[in-house]
């Protein structure tokens, strides 16, 4: 029985989870660590941290994240933003991450999918995409926390990373990221559709019947965010929800 | 022979053997978190001093296998287990026990159990297997003590043991095929899954490890 996975998900800022409506507005919610721990033991089945400042010495950051975060929380944990290079992912890793994700580093130098690849494996290496919903079925690779448009489509994109070495796809609809609204399942879907590995539906979770949906479009794991910091929704409680609809799902 | 207090337990001392390949970190604080002495050491000394050792591993088998040997940590961890101090073999650690692995153009393992590593058979699945899958105890084990019959722990793998003796497996899973994920002939425990990251039946599960390397009555005397 392969189950399919909740993802936490903690935006950190400064050593502190935020999370923001559409990348703009943005609220504290609480020590990454302290709250990854919670989540581990209400039954997070990975841990996911982004580190959405955007600065020159990140590297120091991520590592102490990873550092702390070994420490108490017994869950795999990937941890993304800013990682740019083999030396970057090798500090993150050996402090003891699990996974790394990578988004705008990649799109701007691809071959990087594979140098991390070689490395240490494509079950490390995750590859991040923020799209935006362009005129019908066409989606758009956004970089820079949406504040930048690239000209990839991101259906295209996706598949190209893959065959460069990404083990697994973090797909976040932009348009839906915050609204509670659901996730972009056209867009889950469409990349769900064309590629051979696992994929994290991302952007708009609002309750149990959008982490169900995103599932049956396709996706193998769902990630969620303000719903759980804010207390709207507990974990135990969306997976019940999830293995009452008929999902493999660990409770 | 004076008997052991079961009262008050010395915490054991497990070395994580460290030959450069693997999680050490995880599965060090891991063992801290359930209040055993743990260590990543290459060295001899602090390995033939612990009370059980601990093969972590990520990556491939052949290469594993030359680590090890150039530093002369397969002598010692063969030493050990045949003085009876338990070794626990976690994911590609736990394919080393094993006689020779087909992984990229093939190697001999430890051949400490009896048995060979081979591709996994996914059927419809992706390779790698990764993610949280059910594991069913088949046997009885101190490994496994106060766990579900039945209990989800997180795999990331592609190749797996073929045990050759059936009563070596401790727990079986099903990924296309279904497969030995755990086995034990004491002092000899592996599992394929990462205890270390399957949160409190992880921990649970290298807690039990950690009772089973407590320093003893009679493990002082089989030491002596």
């Amino acid at each position: 029985m392969h189950y399919r996975r909740l993802i936490p998900c903690l935006d950190v800022d400064g050593g502190r989870v935020v999370k923001g409506t559409k990348f703009i507005s943005i609220r504290d919610a609480g020590d990454p660590v302290e709250l990854a721990c919670r989540y581990d033991a209400e039954g997070a089945d990975e841990l996911v941290f982004l580190d959405i400042t955007a600065t020159h010495e990140k590297r120091q950051t991520l590592v102490e994240l990873a550092r702390r975060t070994v420490n108490d929380v017994f869950v795999p944990f990937t941890i993304g933003g800013g990682i740019a290079s083999v030396e970057d992912a090798q500090a993150v890793l050996d402090a003891g991450a699990d996974k790394v994700s990578v988004n705008s580093a990649a799109v701007a130098r691809p071959a990087l999918l594979e140098e991390l690849a070689e490395v240490f494996g494509s079950q490390c290496i995750v590859l991040a995409i923020d799209a935006r919903r362009r005129q019908g079925s066409q989606w758009e690779v956004v970089v820079r926390g949406g504040r930048t448009a690239t000209e990839r489509e991101a259906v295209a994109w996706a598949s190209e990373a893959v065959e460069r070495g990404a083990g697994e796809i973090l797909l976040t609809s932009i348009d839906r990221d915050g609204t509670h609204d659901g996730y972009d399942l056209e867009l889950t879907s469409a990349i769900a559709g064309s590629v051979g590995v696992p994929v994290i539906a991302s952007g708009g979770a609002g309750d149990a019947g959008h982490l169900v949906a995103g599932l049956r479009a396709g996706a193998d794991a769902v990630l969620v965010a303000s719903i759980l910091h804010d207390g709207d929704h507990q974990i135990p409680e969306l997976k019940r929800s999830i293995a009452a609809a008929g999902l493999p799902v660990r409770v | 022979m004076t008997p052991a207090t079961p009262t008050t337990p010395a915490p054991a001392t497990i070395a994580v053997v460290d030959y450069g390949m693997g999680n050490r970190r995880s599965v060090e604080k891991a063992l801290d978190h359930v209040g055993a002495s743990a260590r990543i050491t290459r060295d001899h000394g602090e390995l033939r001093a612990a009370d059980g050792l601990v093969v972590p591993g990520v990556g491939a088998f052949p290469r594993a296998m030359a680590n090890l040997r150039e530093l002369g940590l397969d002598d010692v961890i063969a030493e050990r287990a045949a003085q009876g101090i338990p070794v626990l073999g976690i994911c590609l650690g736990m394919q080393l026990l094993f006689e020779r692995s087909s992984e990229r153009g093939g190697a001999e393992g430890l051949a400490l159990l009896a048995g060979e590593v081979a591709a996994l058979r996914p059927g419809a699945g992706k390779l790698p297997h990764i993610g949280w899958n059910l594991v069913s105890w088949r046997a009885e084990s101190r490994l496994t003590g106060g766990l579900p019959e039945t209990c989800a722990f997180y795999h990331v793998h592609s190749f797996v043991a073929r045990p050759a003796d059936e009563d070596d497996v401790l727990g079986m899973c099903q990924y296309g095929e279904r497969f030995a994920t755990a086995v034990a002939r004491p002092p000899l425990y592996g599992v394929q899954f990462h205890p270390e990251k399957s949160s409190l039946h992880g921990l649970r599960l290298l807690e039990n490890f950690a009772s089973v390397c407590a320093p003893t009555g009679s493990r002082v005397a089989v030491r002596a």
